[in-house]
């Protein structure tokens, strides 16, 4: 679901020519991603939630307040917490949780994911376009 | 994550069990049985989740396997790629030693550089909180963000010599994700001069003379950590072991191409630089009720005596020198420690792992500077034929990757042996030593001794998610058994 999310907003901004924002996917977080994210004033993090949700959500993200580093896991929290700890300085940040269902070897998303994703598209285009991301962005649920 | 900080024990048989194991990856667990007095009498390093991935990949077209298989790990795609790969040279009638220079220097390329970010992210990120601070330190203390805080250059180097790393991975394979660099046959792309000369001559720090600056510096932190911690380092989990390992021809350290070799815990050959088509011939897997993760052995030696390790000291153990001359001068410092004898210490494995940074380091030197990269016959073809196995050094031990197609080209077997299920029985016999070392006669487990029991396992730097062929999200569940084998309490983390 990341990303795909990513894909698409990438053709976005090539197609509109759009200025200032840069997009990077990778199997996962790591810890060079602090390294990245110092260079930037925000940053959102995209990617599939099995919480329960309906559609997708922005939450803000903070430094992380305890450790849950792991080569195979590593949040967008710990990233912020190592960026400030080693680069001195936190972007804003936040997350994009985008709904998923089913997590089994295959291929394609389900079409319910499919929906979440084209839904969390458009709001990604309007957010972007925005002079800025504010509280009322944040935490609802859009669906 | 909640941890299990400390388990009274009153009643007799008590069976504990250490779950998650922390900082190791995938989801496993460790059961730790004590008889009346409260001495260890069994334990066991269970692997719980299992999902087919040699199954998902049966009736695909074989030239997916490539990019398929690097779903299998987020860390090391890029050995699952190349050993898929390898196996489709076969396939397609090229031969496991005949495709072009320029694609298989590409491909080193892109494995090196792999070894050299996951090796370092390992030492640096996973190690270094119990090198520096003690493995009975406080576990707020025992972590990665106390190494950025109290240790700055040190976090930094590990960080950069990660990204160092992927930026070769994504030169060589084209992408971050699913890379298609290698493919049946050959490579799909050059290296361009001026990707060449960016990591050449690269801003500062992101420069090869660089990286092989701070691999050495690593190397000697090691060096020095190990001097005054002599005991630890030289004993901690510590047991005689055979040793396997891909090495070339000639003997010397590759972890791309070569043959089978195998010595025993005095250094005696027990697998005779065999050709690794023929590894059924030599190594088959057991096995065993309590976990998902099977148990290989060498046949020559059967079930009970055949077992071995694989990793960074396997390498070192096995090969007869390193083509690069300052690996090779720390090379012969490693050797030297034990009278030229294999190295049975398993947290010398550390050792061994920062010697194959320094390696690497130098070999993607080397391969910067060598014109074939810039151009040349990228993919050969061959007579097609419906088997073909490829084997290499993964960072954590030597990975098979064995494919069989039908008449429609689809994969109709596939069988992974990765490096975590080669160190299955070494892995178990560490925890074993340690939980019979910290626990024994006691009523207690602190925090610092589940972390002991967990530092022996980070020694081989498993991946339970390769091991279990398992991808996606990994729970984490901490259970706890009373004598009865009763589940009194359980724990979960996201």
């Amino acid at each position: 679901m990341g990303p795909a999310l990513i894909d698409l907003v990438e053709k976005w901004i090539i197609q509109d020519k759009i200025k200032n924002i840069h997009v990077d996917s990778n199997y996962q977080l790591n810890i060079e991603d602090a390294y990245t994210i110092r260079d930037y004033d925000i940053v959102i993090f995209l990617d599939a939630s099995v919480e329960d949700i309906d559609g997708f959500m922005l939450t803000r993200v903070l430094p992380a307040d305890k450790v849950n580093f792991s080569m195979h896991s590593v949040s967008p929290s710990f990233v912020l917490h190592l960026c400030k700890e080693i680069y001195d300085y936190t972007p804003e940040a936040f997350l994009m949780h985008i709904k998923g269902y089913s997590f089994d070897l295959e291929e394609g998303l389900s079409r319910k994911a499919s929906e979440n994703l084209n839904l969390a598209f458009n709001f990604m285009k309007d957010l972007l376009s925005g002079p800025e991301i504010s509280t009322k962005h944040l935490t609802g649920q859009f669906s | 994550m909640k941890r299990l900080n400390t388990i009274n024990i009153t009643t007799m048989g008590q069976k504990l069990t250490i779950e998650p194991v922390t900082r190791v990856e995938g989801h496993g667990k460790v059961t730790i049985h004590l008889d009346d007095e409260n001495n260890v009498v069994q334990t066991r390093l269970h692997i719980v989740e299992f999902r087919g991935f040699e199954r998902f990949i049966q009736g695909r077209p074989y030239w997916e396997a490539p990019v398929l298989v690097q779903r299998l790990c987020g860390i090391c795609p890029v050995s699952h790629h190349l050993a898929a790969a390898k196996a489709l040279d076969v396939i397609v009638g090229v031969g496991p030693d005949n495709i072009s220079p320029t694609a298989e220097k590409m491909r080193r390329l892109m494995h090196y550089g792999q070894f050299f970010q996951s090796h370092s992210l390992h030492f640096f990120h996973l190690v270094s909180p119990d090198l520096l601070f003690g493995i009975d330190a406080d576990p707020v203390k025992r972590n990665v963000l106390e190494v950025a805080k109290e240790f700055k250059d040190l976090a930094v180097q590990g960080i950069m010599m990660r990204k160092f790393g992927q930026e070769i991975i994504e030169a060589t394979a084209g992408k971050k994700i699913h890379g298609t660099g290698a493919i049946p046959g050959g490579i799909n792309k050059c290296l361009t001069i001026e990707e060449k000369m960016k990591f050449l001559i690269g801003k500062d720090p992101l420069n090869i003379d660089q990286m092989i600056e701070w691999a050495q510096s690593a190397v000697d932190l090691f060096k020095d950590y190990h001097k005054n911690n002599q005991d630890f380092i030289d004993n901690y989990a510590t047991f005689p072991s055979n040793h396997l390992s891909l090495v070339r021809k000639d003997g010397a350290l590759d972890i791309y191409h070569g043959v089978i070799r195998a010595v025993d815990p005095d250094g005696k050959k027990i697998l005779h630089d065999v050709d690794y088509q023929d590894y059924l011939d030599y190594i088959a897997e057991e096995v065993k009720s309590w976990s998902y993760m099977k148990f290989p052995y060498l046949r020559s030696l059967g079930k009970k005596d055949g077992w071995y390790t694989v990793g960074p000291l396997a390498r070192l153990n096995t090969c007869d020198f390193i083509p690069t001359p300052l690996a090779q001068k720390e090379f012969e410092i490693f050797k030297a420690y034990t009278n030229g004898k294999p190295n049975n210490m398993a947290m010398h494995m550390h050792w061994a792992r920062l010697i194959e940074t320094l390696y690497a380091a130098e070999m993607i030197k080397k391969l910067l500077n060598d014109p074939d990269l810039l151009e040349g016959e990228l993919v050969r073809k061959g007579n097609k034929t419906i088997e073909g196995i490829g084997l290499l050094e993964a960072p954590r031990g030597t990975l098979f990757h064995h494919y069989r197609i039908n008449k429609d080209d689809q994969i109709e077997m596939a069988n992974l042996i990765v490096s975590t299920t080669n160190n299955n029985s070494s892995m178990n016999k560490a925890v074993e030593l340690v939980a019979k070392a910290n626990m024994n006669g006691r009523d207690k487990i602190t925090e610092g001794m589940l972390n002991g029991v967990e530092t022996a396992i980070r020694a081989y730097d498993p991946c339970l998610s390769c091991a279990t062929h398992a991808l996606g999200k990994m729970p984490l569940e901490l259970t706890l058994f009373n004598s009865r084998n009763e589940v009194i309490d359980i724990l979960r983390s996201e």
